[in-house]
């Protein structure tokens, strides 16, 4: 049993003693967890007293209310943001304008609860901000412990890229020492191919640089109000004239008609072009895309289905790791570096707090389906 | 004179390339080329057919399937000389030769070689394994 440390930052008496009778016999556990989370609780009525007790105490998580008498929660938040506390903070407000929210959120603000909430609502958000926070924790320690880790990735992918490298140099030397003779016609397979693993290396470097955004990002968000069915049809738009050598057709059906979210457009747009050129890249020919997005209960659902190979029952697990391709005689023509799912999974549940989830049948077609919360303001 | 004449080889790579040009250096010399692209494909050709030699790319399925394989085709014809060859040595500090005896024993291939070698090269390296 682990207990967290909790700062309850509100002006109002009221609200502060309300906050603690809700938590005080409330716990958090996860099934895939054996450690169970309980609360020890602190109160602060302004900003200055905050930044005393979280200077002096290590804090796990903040409650903090905007509206403070003397500093106010967003200058509380930069000032933990500033000093990189390990700590994570849930905005309680009773009135969120956009403005604030962005801030917020590049300032790294987990979560937004609007004032009045039930006990329900609250303690539904401390779950949420107790998962992530472990999840941080965790993902910090693997990667303090993960030169191991980082020496694997780099020999994978050094061998990722000297396999095109020996195959283009391969081919290069038997056409130097004319093996198959002076025809030049003779060696248009073996040009074409050594084209390909061009290409396929020119995608490999692609995947690698948003990965790299995304490792070295994490900070300097540009966090914005975006619509995710404008970047979905231009995600559409970008795939079009690979669809069309296959004549596949997409479709986007959106349910409202505008779905609008606080996020890095940039992000977003890497969800969609790898969910979409996956599921054109393994659909057969005449098949169908459509990526449906709906927004419910304050969740946003983004699921892309096609008509194409689709894959088994074991392969699934697998698919999420990085350099992971299936390799069969139907995905044998494409290329690919298998990286693009890797980093759509770190993306959807590191940024976005979300999940990613496959269903598939063999020769019919895959659905990926991704959910991911909704920040709970007005925009 | 062409000795290696209907040798047969296995060729086990994941990269089609590479197995289009060694199928193409190996049947230019008179060879037959019998090729799997994944250790399972090997394993169970390992299991039908005895080839006069193997080459085995190191990283396929697995990071070691070269020596899985290495290790299965010599149990069931330990007479057969095996070639790993690999791309990835020198950068990632994988290195390792089979000179002694004692690496011999564990590693159980009769040769490594590098990938990119000149196609004379490769055929004085198997003559000399097959004892031509
Ligand atoms: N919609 C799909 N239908 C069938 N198989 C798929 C689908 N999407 C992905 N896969 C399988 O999952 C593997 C991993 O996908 P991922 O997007 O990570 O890599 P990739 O497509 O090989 O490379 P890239 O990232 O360059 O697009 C693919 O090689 C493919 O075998």
């Amino acid at each position: 049993m682990a207990t967290l440390k909790v700062l309850i930052v509100d002006d109002e008496p009221g609200i502060r003693s309300g906050i603690k009778r809700i938590l005080s016999n409330y716990f958090v556990d996860f099934p895939f967890l054996d450690e169970e989370f309980t609360f020890e609780l602190q109160e602060a009525g302004s900003g200055e007293d905050a930044i005393e007790i979280i200077d002096k105490n290590n804090t796990d998580i903040v409650l903090l209310d905007n509206k403070l008498p003397g500093m106010d929660g967003i200058e509380v938040l930069e000032y933990i943001n500033k000093k990189e506390f390990d700590c994570s903070v849930m905005m309680i407000t009773s009135y969120a304008s956009l403005d604030l929210a962005v801030k917020a959120t590049n300032n790294g603000a987990y979560n937004f609860v609007p004032k009045p909430f039930t006990p329900q609502e609250l303690k539904a958000a401390m779950e949420g901000i107790t998962k992530n926070l472990y999840l941080r924790r965790m993902t910090k320690k693997l990667n303090k412990e993960g030169k191991q880790v980082r020496f694997q990735f780099l020999s994978v992918l050094s061998h990722e890229l000297k396999s095109p490298i020996n195959a283009i140099e391969g081919y290069l030397r038997i056409m130097k020492d004319r093996q198959v003779g002076n025809n030049i016609d003779d060696y248009e397979v073996m040009l074409n191919r050594s084209l390909e693993r061009i290409s396929g290396m020119r995608t490999l470097i692609m995947d690698m640089l948003d990965l790299t955004k995304l490792e070295s990002n994490k900070k300097a968000l540009d966090v914005k109000k975006i619509d995710i069915v404008d970047i979905a049809t231009l995600s559409k738009d970008t795939m079009t004239p690979m669809a069309i050598q296959k004549n596949i057709k997409i479709f986007i059906d959106s349910n409202p008609e505008h779905i609008f979210l606080l996020a890095e457009p940039e992000k977003i747009e890497i969800i969609f072009n790898n969910l979409i050129s996956n599921a054109v890249k393994y659909n057969k020919d005449n098949g169908e895309v459509n990526c449906v997005l709906r927004e419910e209960n304050n969740k946003i659902k983004i699921s892309v289905s096609d008509t194409g190979i689709g894959m088994s029952e074991e392969d699934i697990p697998k698919l999420f790791q990085e350099f992971m391709r299936i390799k069969n005689e139907k995905t044998k023509a494409i290329s690919g570096s298998g990286l693009g799912l890797s980093i759509l999974k770190k993306i959807v549940e590191e940024v976005f707090h979300g999940s990613i989830s496959v269903a598939s049948i063999p020769d019919k077609g895959t659905t990926f389906t991704i959910e991911i919360p909704k920040i709970n303001i007005p925009l | 004179m062409n000795t290696l004449k209907d040798k047969t080889v296995l060729i086990a790579d994941d990269d089609m390339d590479i197995i289009t040009q060694l199928s193409l250096q190996l049947t230019k010399i008179g060879m037959k080329v019998i090729t799997a692209e994944t250790q399972k494909d090997a394993e169970s050709i390992i299991e039908k057919t005895k080839p006069d030699l193997a080459i085995f790319d190191l990283m396929m399925d697995n990071r070691d399937s070269g020596f899985i394989l290495s290790y299965k085709l010599k149990k069931k014809y330990p007479e057969v000389p095996v070639i790993i060859i690999t791309g990835v040595t020198a950068d990632t500090g994988m290195m390792f030769g089979l000179e002694s005896e004692e690496q011999k024993k564990w590693i159980k291939a009769d040769l490594y070689l590098e990938k990119g070698l000149r196609p004379e090269q490769l055929q004085m390296e198997i003559k000399k394994l097959l004892k031509i």
